[in-house]
């Protein structure tokens, strides 16, 4: 019997993974602010890709969505999960940052009157990454996609860019290289909800795909942000600001550390990476996914201090 | 029960069909070089699967496609009438499968390379090594792309922009050791643009822009040169050996395929 649910299981994901829009789960975790959570695995044939942290702000006029989900499938799904939410339109999808998890949804979007809004590197590094990123989401998780379902921001954030929703006004933050080179924050002011997506890591590992002393420096300004509640990229729906950074600051640290003192013994990236914060593995989930790849980025990034 | 059956058959069918794929990729893993690359960049030249040369370490899974640590060890010293010329990296999948062709001389003392590698997928990676009676010799290894959200490209191109051209030496310790092999390392900062993006969204061409030439000297001597691709990691950076007589000076001159060039020179003493 077990084996005939597992068997139905991958015959419907296989073949109407977009033709059915699945039920939203979403939380509203401070007045018109909408989380969906996601999941802490790795992308692939089941889950679609869909695991980050999605969701959207309601404001009189309008409505923004954050992060549109990790396949086109999920962005319809957030869609709907919208429209049965509220009646006010969507005018902005603003892209935290260009990973696959939070952007793959925006084709679902995209009509006269929807706005993406990215950080002014996204668009160059949508543009570097779409020649592979559609190649892994055919191999990882089956999934089709078009050279149209990558859409880049037609407004793009320098520094600070103000979003008035109507009765609600949106601070959004490019970021110096952390997470990613084009890490986006988004603040409410009405609630003082800081969406931090990817800039913030609870529970999953910590992913870094820009730089680690940058991380480090902007974790430093975003803690000073007096923010009641902040939304990670991947973790629960909402936490405790600043309180919910310590975690993922404390394993940045290490890992800054640690890589440090075996650049200064003039040891390889190879050994940093068998060696380095092994200590770490039972604090974090994909702990053995994403920790060597962290060590092999931060080493290449601080070797170049001296 | 007959429902049952049915599903159970259509289970079967998948499993039959996964193994199929899996079967047919193992099959084909070789393929490529088989049928195009060994032609490509040998020719004719016969090319003997062995490990009696060189040894070929590679980790399993790419953890971070943009920085996969590859090394080849020689397996006996450098001598005046017995020494590896060159070692050739293919990454068969990648666009570009030459990744760098390594070349030594005695004076190298030891025709070891370490690399940090880009790859684009599930690929064989082959060193090919040739010694200097003109045999060439092969090692392979297979390497699985990882999960998550990373891709072949540098984390932070505006920091490796910023500072190219700048280079370093480091050697295991603060002194050489006189007439046997020392292993040094040399940094390279360069964002190595590949030039492969989707151009619709940027709607701007972004050239290929990577490091083509590696040379390295000791007191004028070679030790180490290099042809190199878009396969290798932003901020390239190399291992190997030399083995000094005397104090004197590491001289690294690098070229750009967009005709720049950058050199530095390091004083060591024994
Ligand atoms: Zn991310």
């Amino acid at each position: 019997m077990f084996k005939r649910l597992i068997c139905f299981a991958v015959f419907f994901s296989a073949f109407t993974a977009f033709a059915m829009a699945e039920e939203l789960n979403l939380k509203e975790v401070a007045t018109g602010v909408f989380v969906h959570q996601g999941i802490h695995a790795l992308p692939d044939r089941q889950n679609h890709g869909e695991i980050a942290n999605i969701g959207f702000i309601v404001g009189d006029r309008c409505v923004a969505v954050i992060d549109s989900g990790g396949s086109p499938a999920q962005g319809l799904a957030l869609k709907s999960a919208i429209k049965a939410t509220t009646k006010t339109p969507i005018c902005h999808v603003i892209n935290t940052h260009v990973h696959p998890d939070h952007v793959y949804g925006n084709i679902a979007f995209k009509e006269p009157g929807v706005s993406f809004i990215g950080h002014r590197k996204l668009t160059q590094s949508l543009a570097a990454r779409a020649p592979y990123y559609l190649e892994k989401a055919g191999r990882d998780m089956g999934m089709t996609l078009k050279n149209e379902d990558f859409i880049a921001p037609d407004k793009s954030v320098d520094s600070i860019m103000e979003l008035d929703l109507g009765g609600r006004k949106l601070i959004l933050t490019a970021h110096g290289p952390a997470h990613t080179d084009n890490d986006l924050s988004v603040y409410d002011d009405k609630t003082q909800t800081l969406w931090l997506a990817d800039l913030l890591f609870m529970g999953h590992v910590p992913v870094i795909d820009g730089s680690l002393t940058g991380w480090l420096k902007e974790l430093e300004k975003l803690k000073k942000i007096e923010a009641r509640l902040a939304i990670p990229g991947h973790g629960p729906v909402a936490s405790e600001w600043p309180k919910a950074a310590e975690a993922e600051t404390r394993y940045l640290e290490m890992l800054r550390n640690e890589i440090r003192q075996y650049i200064k013994q003039g040891k390889t990236m190879e050994q940093a990476m068998a060696q380095v914060g092994q200590s770490a593995r039972g604090e974090w989930q994909l702990f053995d996914d994403f920790h060597k790849r962290n060590i092999a980025t931060a080493f290449a990034e601080l070797e170049w201090e001296d | 029960m007959k429902t049952k059956i049915y599903i159970k058959s259509f289970c079967f069918l998948l499993a039959g069909l996964m193994l199929a794929n899996m079967a047919l990729a193992a099959g084909e893993e070789d393929a490529a070089w088989n049928n195009v690359l060994k032609q490509k960049y040998f020719g004719d030249r016969s090319i003997d699967e062995s490990t009696a040369s060189i040894e070929l370490t590679a980790p399993y899974r790419a953890e971070d496609p943009a920085l996969v640590p590859i090394s080849v060890t020689a397996k006996k010293p450098q001598s005046p009438t017995d020494y590896i010329k060159t070692i050739t990296l293919i990454i068969d999948n990648n666009p570009v499968p030459f990744a760098a062709a390594f070349h030594f001389t005695p004076e190298s003392g030891k025709a070891d390379i370490a690399t940090r590698l880009r790859f684009n997928a599930y690929t064989n990676i082959r060193a090919i090594a040739e010694t200097n009676d003109g045999k060439l010799s092969m090692v392979k290894a297979f390497v699985k792309a990882s999960g998550g959200c990373s891709a072949p490209i540098g984390a932070d191109l505006e920091a490796a922009m910023a500072r190219m051209g700048k280079m370093k030496f480091k050697l295991e310790g603060d002194k050489v050791s006189l007439n046997q092999p020392n292993q040094t390392q040399l940094l390279v900062s360069h964002p190595s643009i590949s030039g492969m993006q989707m151009d619709q969204i940027s709607r701007q061409i972004k050239p290929a822009h990577f490091v083509n030439q590696v040379k390295v000297s000791f007191n004028g001597k070679p030790i180490m040169s290099a042809e190199t691709d878009i396969a290798l990691s932003t901020d390239p950076n190399f291992r190997f050996y030399f083995v000094p007589d005397k104090a004197g000076e590491l001289k690294a001159e690098v070229k750009d395929n967009q005709g720049k060039e950058f050199s530095y020179t390091q004083t060591v003493s024994p």
